[in-house]
C-alpha cells in the first residue's frame, strides 16, 4: 500500500492505495460510490471525475498519480438538499433514466461549463461525447445542460 | 375515471428517485462495503465445441487466497433455463450451473472466489484443462441438416411444456400457424414479391454490466443482491438450479442500471450464490465489458423469407412469412421471441385473409440470445416494413395511403393473435384504442413526407432519401403475467407502495407513485415507492413484454381503490355519516350532507391510535385478458456519401399512440432512447466472428454505440388515445420504437440512392459495395 494525499471535492485527504489501483477503485472504496464503472478501459465515460478541473475516465489513471493533485467527483458538486443547477435540469429535463452514466455525463459537463459558461448544443455534444448512454437517446441530457445554463446565466 | 381530466397523471413530473441518481448516491448493487466480500471469475471456453476431458485445479487452489474453486464435479446436475420466465417457462431446460461439455467461444467452464480479483484472475490462470474439441454447428441456416453435430445430446436437455423440441436436429423451438389458403391467394395476385432479409447479432449495452452479490444472512438464509429484472424468477430458478427451497432464498434489486432485456436472463445469480453455498462468504461477481459482449445475451439473429401478395389497388392478399432464428448455444427465449415476430407484426396487417407463418429457432455454437427490447419485433418488422416499401414503390401506390388502408382499427382482431401466444394458444382480442392513422397523419405533416419524398436531392457528395415504416407491439403477456401491489398508510396521511414491478431505470416507481396519488388524491411525494425484494414485496413478474405499466400499474390502481374504500369506511365512522355522503379529494375526506372534512392525517391517527385502531392497508393483483398494442410512425431522413458509402440520419420523427401517457416526459424518453438504440443497431452495431465463432470485437472501442455526438435529431410526438383496459388509458411504450430504425434506415437509403440493403448494419463498407454493384 502507498499512501497518497490528494484533495477530493476541496477536501484534504490520505489514502492507502495499491500501486496498480485504478483511480475509480480507489475513489469507489473510499466512499465516492457516485463514480461508476461501465467498461474499465476508457470507452464509455461513466467513472469520470475531474482532475485539476480537467475530466478524466478515473479507470484509465492509476492512484498513486494522483498524489498532490485535485479530484472533483460528483458529490463534490451538489448534494441533494443544494444541487447544482446541472443536476437539478437533468432532472427536470427527464434527463435521467437508469442514472448509471449520468454523474459521469455530469462531470463532463461540468467541465465544460467550467471553461465555456455559455456553450452551444454542439460544444456541448463533443464535450460530452466520451459519456456513453443507452436509455435516453440524449435529446433530454443535452436539453437539461442547455437548461443549466439558461439557470446559471441567471446568475445562480 | 374520467378520461383525459387527471390531477397527477399526464403530468411531467420529475423522476421520484431523480435527484438521488443525479447526484451519485450508493443506489446500485455495487455501491455497499460488505465485509469479507470474496471476488468471483469465470473461467471461459476458449472453443466452440468442447468436451472437458480432464480439469486439474490443484494448482490453482494453492494460490493464497483462493477460497473455493467450482467445476461441473461440484455443483448439482440440474437442467434448467437461464430465461427469466414465468412458470412452466416455455423456453428449454438445457443449462446447467457448470457442465462437462462447453458450447460456444464464452461458455463456463469454472468459478473461483478469491480475497481479491488479482488472486482470482492468477487462479483462473493456474485451472488446467484438457478439451476434446468437436466439429462446430456455426451456421443457422444449416444447423438442422443431417450429420450436424448435436449441440444438446445430453439426455437432461427437454422442454416442460408440451412443445415441439428436437434436439437431435439442433431445433430448439418451433411456430406455425396459418389462416385462409396463402398458395392460392399468390396464384391469384396482381403481384408476387419474395425476398430475403437478416437481422443480425447485437448486445444491449447496458452501462452497468451484470452484476451480483450473495451472501448469508444472521438467519442462514442466502441472500442475492442483483441487478436483474426479474427478482421473483431469479428466486424461483436460482433455487431451482442449486436445489434450495424458495423460502432460503432472498432477492433484492436496487437500482438497475439498464436492462433492456439482458437483465431477464439468471445469467449469474447462480453461479454466485453457488460460490456463496460453497465458502459461507460473501461473494460478489461482476461481468466486464468484454464478458457482457460475449458470455451475456444478444439480439437472436434471424433469416427472414418473406412472400407477399398484392394487387394493383394495394390490397394486400397473402402474407408467408418463413424465419430461421439463431438462438447460439442455448436456447432462452427460444420459442416466445420467434413466436412475438409473428404476433407483434403480421396483425398490424389484418384485412389479408391469408396468412402463413413459419419458424424454426436452432442450436449454433454461437453466443446466446436473449430477451432485447423488441423481442422478434425488431427482426421481423425489417422485413415487413422494407417489403411494403418494396411493395408500394413498385405497384406504385403511396406508402401512406397503403398503412392507413391497410393497418389494423379500432374494434378489429386479426387471427394471429388467438394463434400465437407465448406457449401455449394465444388470447383473441379486439383491438381497443387505435391512434395509427393520426400518428401517420401527423407525422407526414410535421415531417413534412410529400416534400422530400422521392425528391433525389443531393449536396456534394451526399444524396438525401426519407424512409417510413408502421408498427404495433403488445402491452403485458396475457392471461399468463400477474403484477401485485400493496398499499399501506401511514400516521401522516403518507403511503407506502410496495411493488414487485422492477423499475430498471424507465421510470416506473415515478408513474406508480401518480397512479397511487391519482386514486388517492395525494401528491406524488406522498407516495413512498419501494420495490423490489421478494421478502417486503409482493410477487410480479418483472420488466419484460412491455408489461409495467399496463399490467403492474392495473395492480396498483386495484390496492389504491382498496385503500380508498378503506379510507372512507374510518372516515365515515368519524363523521357519524355514511360512506355514499363522502368524497375524498384534495387528501381529505368531504361529508356533502354535513359540510364537514378530515383530512387523510386525521383518519390515519384515528385508524392507528383512536378507535377500532387497525392498520389501512391493502394487497391487489392483477392479470390481463388483452395486450393491447401501442402503435407507432417512424420517419427518418438520411444522407448517403457515394464517396465512402457512409450512412448518416439527418433527422428521425416517431410518433407515438401508447394511450394516456402516464408521464409524459418519461415516456418521451422510452422512445428516443429505443429508437437511438435502433438507430445505431441500424448503422454501426455488429458482432464479427472469427472462423471459430470467437466474436473479435467485445468492446465500445470496436463495437460502435451512438454516442452524444453521433446523435441525430430525434423527436418524439405522443399521440394521446384512451385504451379502456389500460391504467388512466395507459399501453405500453418501452419496446416499440426500437423497431423502427432498421426498416425505416433502409427504405430512405433506397429512397436516396435506389439500392436495397436487406441485412444490417448499413455500415460503410456494404453500401459502399452496393451502390457499386448497382453501377
Amino acid at each position: 500500500m502507498i499512501k497518497i494525499n490528494v484533495t477530493i471535492n476541496n477536501e484534504k485527504k490520505e489514502l492507502e492505495v495499491k500501486p496498480y489501483e485504478k483511480l475509480v477503485d480507489a475513489l469507489r472504496r473510499y466512499g465516492y460510490k457516485g463514480t461508476k464503472k461501465g467498461c474499465y478501459e476508457g470507452t464509455c465515460g461513466a467513472c469520470v471525475v475531474l482532475l485539476n478541473n480537467k475530466p478524466v475516465n478515473s479507470c484509465l489513471i492509476l492512484a498513486p498519480a494522483v498524489e498532490n493533485q485535485q479530484i472533483t467527483t460528483i458529490e463534490g458538486i451538489g448534494t441533494m438538499n443544494k444541487p447544482h443547477p446541472l443536476q437539478e435540469s437533468i432532472v427536470e429535463a427527464g434527463g435521467v433514466q437508469c442514472g448509471y452514466c449520468t454523474p459521469g455525463f455530469i462531470m463532463s459537463a461540468y467541465a465544460l461549463l467550467l471553461k465555456n459558461p455559455e456553450p452551444t448544443e454542439e460544444e456541448i455534444k463533443r464535450a460530452t461525447d466520451g459519456n456513453l448512454c443507452r436509455c435516453t437517446g440524449y435529446v433530454k441530457k443535452i436539453e437539461g445542460v442547455l437548461k443549466a445554463v439558461e439557470k446559471m446565466r441567471g446568475g445562480k | 375515471m374520467s378520461k383525459n381530466k387527471f390531477n397527477v397523471v399526464n403530468k411531467s413530473i420529475p423522476k421520484v428517485d431523480g435527484l438521488s441518481l443525479v447526484t451519485g448516491q450508493p443506489l446500485f448493487t455495487d455501491d455497499i462495503d460488505i465485509d469479507g466480500l470474496l471476488y468471483a471469475k469465470i473461467l471461459w471456453s476458449p472453443y466452440p465445441h468442447a468436451i472437458i476431458k480432464n480439469i486439474d485445479t490443484s494448482k490453482a487452489e494453492k494460490v493464497p487466497g483462493v477460497k473455493a474453486i467450482l467445476t461441473y464435479k461440484d455443483v448439482p446436475r440440474i437442467a434448467f433455463t437461464t430465461a427469466g420466465q414465468g412458470y412452466p417457462e416455455p423456453s428449454p431446460y438445457d443449462t446447467f450451473v457448470l457442465d462437462k461439455k462447453v458450447r460456444f467461444v464464452g461458455d463456463r467452464v469454472a468459478a473461483v472466489a478469491a480475497t481479491s480479483l488479482e488472486v482470482a484472475e492468477e487462479a483462473l490462470e493456474l485451472i488446467k484443462v484438457e478439451y476434446e474439441q468437436l466439429e462446430p454447428v456455426l451456421d443457422m441456416m444449416t444447423a438442422q441438416e443431417k450429420g450436424k453435430p448435436i449441440i444438446h445430446d445430453e439426455k437432461e436437455a427437454r422442454m416442460i411444456l408440451p412443445l415441439h423440441y428436437d434436439k437431435k436436429k439442433n431445433l430448439a423451438a418451433h411456430a406455425e400457424m396459418s389462416d385462409g389458403d396463402v398458395e392460392e391467394a399468390l396464384k391469384n395476385s396482381e403481384f408476387i414479391f419474395d425476398n430475403e432479409y437478416e437481422a443480425h447479432y447485437a448486445q444491449h449495452c447496458p452501462m452497468e454490466p451484470h452484476i451480483c452479490i450473495t451472501y448469508f444472512d444472521a438467519y442462514n438464509r442466502l441472500i442475492i443482491r442483483s441487478s436483474t429484472q426479474v427478482p421473483f424468477h431469479v428466486r424461483r430458478i436460482v433455487g431451482m438450479a442449486l436445489n434450495i427451497p424458495v423460502k432460503k432464498i432472498r432477492v433484492i434489486k436496487p437500482r438497475i442500471g439498464g436492462g433492456f432485456g439482458c437483465k431477464q436472463e439468471v445469467l449469474i445469480e447462480d453461479i454466485c450464490s453457488a460460490l456463496t453455498l460453497k465458502t459461507g462468504k460473501p461473494v460478489k461477481l461482476e461481468y466486464m465489458r468484454k464478458e457482457e459482449f460475449i458470455s451475456s445475451r444478444t439480439r437472436h439473429p434471424q433469416h427472414i423469407r418473406l412472400r407477399t401478395g398484392i394487387n394493383k389497388d394495394g390490397q394486400l392478399t397473402a402474407i408467408d412469412m418463413n424465419i430461421v432464428m439463431n438462438n447460439g448455444a442455448y436456447g432462452a427465449h427460444a420459442l416466445t421471441v420467434i413466436c412475438n415476430s409473428a404476433s407483434k407484426v403480421l396483425p398490424l396487417f389484418n384485412k389479408v385473409k391469408n396468412i402463413k407463418f413459419y419458424g424454426d429457432t436452432v442450436y449454433t455454437n454461437l453466443p446466446v440470445g436473449g430477451a432485447y427490447r423488441g423481442y422478434g419485433a425488431t427482426q421481423a418488422y425489417n422485413a415487413m416494413g422494407q417489403q411494403i416499401d418494396i411493395m408500394c414503390r413498385t405497384i406504385g401506390m403511396d406508402i401512406i395511403k397503403f398503412y392507413k388502408m391497410q393497418h389494423i382499427k379500432e374494434g378489429e382482431g386479426s387471427p394471429v393473435f388467438q394463434k400465437m401466444g407465448e406457449g401455449k394458444e394465444g388470447v383473441e382480442m379486439k383491438i381497443g384504442a387505435c391512434g395509427l392513422s393520426k400518428c401517420i397523419d401527423i407525422g407526414v405533416k410535421e415531417f413534412r413526407w410529400y416534400e422530400k419524398v422521392n425528391k433525389k436531392r443531393k449536396e456534394g457528395n451526399w444524396h438525401y432519401g426519407v424512409g417510413m415504416v408502421c408498427l404495433m407491439q403488445g402491452s403485458s403477456i396475457p392471461e399468463i403475467d400477474m403484477g401485485a401491489a400493496f398499499i399501506k398508510m401511514n400516521d401522516d396521511g403518507s403511503f407506502n407502495l410496495l411493488l414487485g414491478a422492477t423499475d430498471i431505470g424507465t421510470g416506473s416507481d415515478t408513474i406508480f407513485a401518480q397512479m397511487a396519488a391519482e386514486v388517492l388524491t395525494v401528491k406524488p411525494q406522498d407516495i413512498i415507492v419501494y420495490s423490489s425484494d421478494t421478502d417486503m414485496t409482493p410477487f410480479d413478474v418483472g420488466a419484460y413484454a412491455s408489461s409495467t405499466t399496463y399490467l403492474s400499474g392495473g395492480a396498483v390502481i386495484k390496492a389504491a381503490e382498496k385503500v380508498k374504500e378503506q379510507i372512507l369506511e374510518v372516515a365515515a365512522q368519524m363523521l357519524k355519516t355514511e360512506i355514499g355522503d363522502l368524497e375524498l379529494k384534495n387528501a381529505s375526506v368531504f361529508s356533502k350532507s354535513k359540510k364537514k372534512k378530515v383530512t387523510l392525517k386525521d383518519v390515519a391517527y384515528y385508524s392507528l391510535y383512536e378507535k377500532n385502531q387497525h392498520q389501512i392497508a391493502a394487497v391487489a393483483s392483477h392479470i390481463t385478458h388483452k395486450s393491447p398494442p401501442p402503435f407507432s410512425a417512424h420517419f427518418v431522413e438520411v444522407a448517403v456519401d457515394i464517396e465512402t458509402g457512409l450512412v448518416k440520419v439527418v433527422e428521425y420523427l416517431n410518433v407515438t399512440d401508447c394511450g394516456t401517457a402516464i408521464n409524459p416526459k418519461l415516456a418521451e424518453g422510452q422512445c428516443e432512447g429505443a429508437v437511438l438504440n435502433g438507430i445505431s443497431y441500424a448503422l454501426t452495431e455488429e458482432y464479427i466472428f472469427d472462423s471459430q465463432g470467437r466474436m473479435l470485437n467485445p468492446s465500445f472501442n470496436n463495437y460502435k454505440i451512438f454516442s452524444p455526438a453521433d446523435a441525430p435529431k430525434i423527436k418524439t410526438i405522443l399521440v394521446p388515445t384512451y385504451e379502456d383496459t389500460g391504467p388512466f388509458g395507459a399501453k405500453s411504450i418501452s419496446e416499440i420504437g426500437i423497431n423502427g430504425p432498421l426498416p425505416a434506415i433502409a427504405n430512405a437509403i433506397y429512397d436516396a440512392m435506389g439500392v436495397r440493403l436487406k441485412k444490417g448494419p448499413y455500415s460503410p463498407e456494404k453500401v459502399y459495395m452496393a451502390l457499386n454493384n448497382k453501377k
